[in-house]
């Protein structure tokens, strides 16, 4: 089956040439784990919401660092340690060109998207918020975006709100423009759902937070892996995404933030790598991004995700996404005919993600016994359990797509599920 | 369908988890405790009656979860009525054992009497998810919360 041609139909991609370029099987050659066998059956990797896997450029870039490029950075004089640093410089930049950022400078690497947040909820509050003030969230957020605001909450007294959602996993415009209040400081809400795929019209809140010089926070971490990111088309204040969800490698996650409110925020950590000056009495911070970055950084893993964003960039995002949306609508049609499930989340704007229930089966008995077939999903509450709550549902079953899954592994994953409706009638 | 599923999916399981024994709210309990499993975001409620003798005279659940959890949790509430608190500890450590090792414990360390061989026969069909590891959690995730109720614990995690 030519996957090429097939996506290209569903949703023909800007200029022909490059859609029909999009070939999925020479996609899949790059991805070593994909020829894993799992219980005996070929893997059907349908987790990449969870954790997406390596191209062999990835892997081998992550490589040719330990065995030529390493040091640390930032530190020696020496020759390695200049090697070293100018590939982990040569990463913020690519990811800088990767969000279109204006300048490299707004780039901060973390540990991963959670440490991002725990960063912003610490520092930003800090910098600007005082106790009853007000940070706005979504009901479409994952714990990332709930928990250190929480934190926060407890150890400065300000306040957590949350804008609604209806029933389809819709986000509502109107009621979060109603919850924009005096006292809110900060917007912080997801680009696309984990749970439910729901993609939020991002530029639009931000316009209507900035009527009111609201800065907004966007959680991007299931949006970079399926659609281009403009980070000033989009005029957001900060941005959060993970490496490892765009086929790069854990440990490195992004937080892109506006170099004016960068540089008023306070540093998250202390330590090595983000001071200009210590003495025992006073000690000087470096401006960000290296404020915000204390102690050896994920020297290797940002190179890896330099080559995981070259990876994605070559292939085209829009490529990506038009793949991705033709596979979407087969998996939502094929599924649909299973007897006994229902799909959650029928917002009118998704990436990649399906989530579903069935009448009789368990998420967890879904997942186990799909997994004998060799077919790989979450199941759960996707680290979203108020989401889920709002749902009336504590667990789903999650399809989610990668850019090297094809209508075969649609079909593995519909005939799996066959099988557990004949199971549990 | 593959042996390990089906040992794991029996039709003793699948009646179980769908027409669950003892799914009420006794209003003469004195035991109640509520488990939780972090990993699925399920749980449920242990309501235990136990008389001050120490013998359980009644035991139910309430909550919803997979078909493993609450066939699990139903079976218990069938084999614990009439037991003492130190027959159902002594069962628990057998059960658990029949969940994760592929060598079963003789009982030999057991107090004479403690299990009875009867009862272990009934709770074998949940040692299927030995094959299972991820899942062994939901097989005994009821057992946890019946020896926190019985030792006046409120809430027990699985993790």
């Amino acid at each position: 089956m030519n996957d090429a041609i097939t996506s290209a139909r569903t949703r023909p991609a800007a200029g022909d040439n490059s859609a029909r370029a999009f070939d999925v099987e020479r996609i899949r050659a790059d991805f070593p784990i994909l020829r894993q066998r799992v219980h005996g059956q070929p893997l059907v990797y349908l987790d990449s919401a969870a954790s997406a896997q390596k191209p062999r450029p990835v892997i081998e870039a992550m490589d040719r660092v330990y065995e030529s490029a390493y040091a640390n950075v930032h530190r020696g004089v020496h020759y390695m340690s200049q090697v070293a640093t100018d590939a982990f410089e040569a990463g913020r930049e690519k990811v800088a060109r990767f969000l279109n950022a204006a300048s490299s400078d707004e780039i901060v690497f973390t540990r991963n998207a959670t440490e991002a947040f725990n960063l912003m909820a610490s520092s930003f509050t800090r910098a600007f918020l005082k106790p009853g003030d007000e940070v706005l969230i979504s009901a479409l957020e994952h714990h990332a975006n709930i928990v250190p605001w929480q934190l926060a909450r407890e150890q400065f007294g300000i306040v957590l709100k949350v804008a609604p959602i209806d029933d389809d996993g819709n986000f509502l415009l109107d009621e979060f423009e109603a919850r924009l209040g005096a006292r809110t400081r900060l917007v912080s809400l997801t680009h696309v759902s984990n749970a439910l795929g729901t993609i939020v019209p991002v530029a639009e809140v931000v316009r209507r937070a900035h009527a009111r010089d609201i800065p907004v926070l966007v959680d991007g971490c299931q949006a970079t892996p399926h659609m281009a990111v403009d980070v000033r088309a989009l005029d957001v204040d900060f941005y959060v995404f993970t490496g490892h969800k765009v086929y790069g490698p854990t440990g490195v996650g992004v937080l892109y933030g506006r170099r004016e409110l960068l540089a008023e925020m306070p540093p998250y950590q202390g330590g090595g790598e983000m001071i200009a000056s210590v003495s025992y009495e006073k000690t000087t911070f470096k401006a960000p991004p290296h404020r915000f970055e204390a102690g050896t950084p994920p020297i290797a893993e940002v190179v890896g995700l330099g080559a995981a964003i070259d990876y994605v960039s070559d292939i085209g995002l829009e490529h990506i996404a038009a793949h991705e949306a033709g596979l979407r609508a087969y998996a939502e049609e094929r599924l649909s005919a299973v007897p006994g499930l229902h799909i959650v989340g029928r917002a009118r704007d998704k990436a990649g993600i399906i989530s579903f229930v069935m009448d009789n089966a368990h998420p967890h008995d879904i997942g186990t016994i799909i997994d004998r077939a060799g077919v790989a999903v979450r199941t759960g509450h996707h680290c979203a359990e108020p989401l889920m709550h709002r749902l009336g549902l504590t667990a789903t079953a999650r399809a989610s797509l990668g850019l090297y899954n094809t209508r075969g592994d649609i079909d593995a994953l519909a005939r799996a599920l066959h099988a557990v409706a004949e199971i549990f009638g | 369908m593959l042996d390990d599923l089906r040992d794991l999916y029996q039709e003793v399981i699948l009646d179980h988890g769908r027409n669950p024994r003892n799914l009420r709210r006794p209003a003469e309990a004195n035991r109640h405790a509520r488990g939780h499993n972090p990993m699925c975001g399920d749980s449920l409620v242990v309501h235990l009656t136990l008389d001050p003798g120490g013998i359980i005279r009644d035991v139910a659940f309430e909550g919803k979860g997979c078909a493993i959890s609450v066939a699990s949790a139903s079976l218990m509430t069938e084999v614990l009525k009439g037991k003492t608190r130190d027959q159902a500890t002594a069962l628990f450590r057998r059960f658990h054992e029949l969940c994760t090792s592929d060598e079963e414990d003789d009982g030999s360390s057991d107090e004479a009497g403690a299990v009875d061989p009867d009862d272990l026969d009934r709770l074998r069909v949940l040692s299927g998810v030995r094959a299972f590891p991820m899942r062994v959690k939901c097989a005994t995730l009821a057992w946890h919360t019946m020896a926190a109720a019985m030792n006046g614990e409120e809430e027990v995690s699985t993790e």
